[in-house]
């Protein structure tokens, strides 16, 4: 899995909050860039590639670091 | 504010409406069948003969002979009884019991006790409208140590209909018994054929809560635990469920008629009107009289409540409505959003007018949502 360009903290938030930060965030990063996001609500391992693909973004995969779920995201559009 | 608005009950899928005929059947047993029917007097007789003709109707609707049918407490019940009995009268044959992974929690817990008990459990997956491939689960009860296997008719939460033909074929070639959860379908749909054991529950059908069916074809090994219980039904409660099913079976294809044109609807505007939603299940292979979708960035929770403000009961698959805090395992198998998830179930009494109020209050409502958690135009 390649490095990250950025990573966002959503440990802790429950669904829908990680998800919503996840579309605030990339949205400021340039196309291309990858998120990655961590979280350990259990909804967002269904939710974000989800919303990957309502947004025509590209899941890249999942993946734990240090334990906790992370997902990584990268902007197609 | 609530009682000034016309109060739309759109939760069948949970429990529907008491049907007029349960109503009317209930009473009269309550009336006359209250008797011990294991006992030598008139009033007894009075009472077997109103149990022994509740068994007749219902076999008859299910297309079993009324041997074959056991009253049970719940449609719970009925399917924690079908996959013990069925794994532990077939435990010479494997210990490995195959179900998909969009079953109903009753047979996720059942299977999760088959485990405990040092059985093994296959899950077969399934696409996004929530179908398992009738050749993975052919494949997956054709491997030896098969027990058992078990597919829903129906989805509870999608209403996504399953391949049960092509399964079936597959579970006899087998040899495998398959236990067929059809809770959401019965009384809403044809009583489906091939299964080895059946599963149904009143209250689904517009019935008495508290009444589960269990329709065990004869020759079926199945096994009772050396626990032999009598009957565990309350006999005006199996009574009201009897005289509802026929009269839901009457009306099956008119009430169908009726519906199926109110969920398309629906699964048509919504798709339109709200913007951001993902509309599941399958679009044509599906229950007549449910549907789902989910708003993106919409807590489940907030939006439940919204509606249930402007007087509309619908239920959701979302985490945050669970008691469990975890999202609906049905929505997680197929791969679709879970937040901000509705599930809207119509019944009999649920009018055109009452789906058209819905619809054109929705999009607000959603706005609404979103607009107080700071996620409009995201």
């Amino acid at each position: 899995m390649t490095e990250p360009d950025e990573m966002l903290d959503c440990r802790g938030q429950r669904c829908p909050l990680p998800v919503i930060a996840l579309a605030r965030r990339l949205g400021g990063l340039p196309i291309g860039a990858v998120l990655r996001v961590l979280a350990d609500d259990p909804a967002a391992a269904g939710d974000i590639p989800a919303w990957c693909r309502m947004r025509g973004q590209e899941y890249l995969g999942a993946l734990t670091v240090d334990g906790v779920a992370a997902f990584d995201v990268r902007r197609a559009r | 504010m609530v009682a000034t608005l016309d109060s739309v009950y759109l939760d069948a899928a949970a429990a529907a409406p008491l049907h007029p005929a349960a109503r009317e059947a209930l009473g009269a047993a309550l009336e006359d069948g209250w008797a011990d029917p294991g006992k030598l007097y008139a009033q007894a007789r009075r009472a077997r003969q109103l149990l022994d003709a509740a068994r007749g109707a219902t076999a008859e609707v299910i297309g079993v002979r009324p041997e074959e049918l056991t009253f049970c407490a719940s449609g719970t019940d009925a399917c924690h009884l079908a996959v013990r009995g069925v794994l532990q009268g077939r435990q010479r044959a494997g210990r490995s019991f195959v179900h998909s992974t969009v079953e109903h929690s009753a047979i996720l817990h059942a299977a999760g006790a088959h485990r405990r008990l040092g059985g093994a459990v296959v899950a077969v997956p399934v696409d996004r409208f929530g179908q398992v491939t009738p050749d993975a689960f052919a494949a997956a009860v054709s491997v030896p140590g098969v027990a058992g296997a078990a597919l829903m008719s129906a989805n509870h939460e999608v209403g996504t209909l399953q391949p049960l033909a092509e399964v079936a074929t597959a579970c006899a070639a087998a040899g495998v018994p398959l236990i067929v959860d059809a809770v959401q379908s019965v009384g809403r749909a044809p009583v489906p054929a091939g299964w080895s054991v059946l599963v149904a529950s009143a209250h689904k059908w517009g019935g008495p809560a508290g009444v589960g069916l269990l329709a065990i074809r004869t020759g079926v090994r199945f096994a009772t635990d050396g626990t032999e219980r009598p009957e565990a039904v309350s006999l005006p409660l199996a009574v009201g469920a009897a005289a509802s099913l026929r009269a839901a079976a009457a009306e099956v294809d008119a009430e169908a008629a009726r519906l199926r044109p109110l969920v398309d609807r629906i699964r048509t505007v919504v798709a339109e009107t709200v913007p951001d939603v993902e509309v599941v299940g399958h679009p044509v292979s599906r229950l007549p009289h449910l549907v789902t979708f989910s708003c993106l960035y919409v807590d489940g929770e907030a939006l439940l409540h919204a509606l249930d403000r402007r007087g509309f009961a619908v239920s959701s698959g979302s985490s945050c409505t669970s008691s469990t805090l975890r999202p609906s395992h049905v929505l997680e198998a197929m791969g679709v959003l879970s937040h901000g998830n509705v599930r809207v179930s119509l019944h009999r009494g649920v009018t055109e007018q009452q789906v058209d109020r819905f619809l054109a209050e929705l999009p607000g409502i959603v706005a609404s949502v979103r607009a107080e958690a700071g996620v409009l135009g995201l």
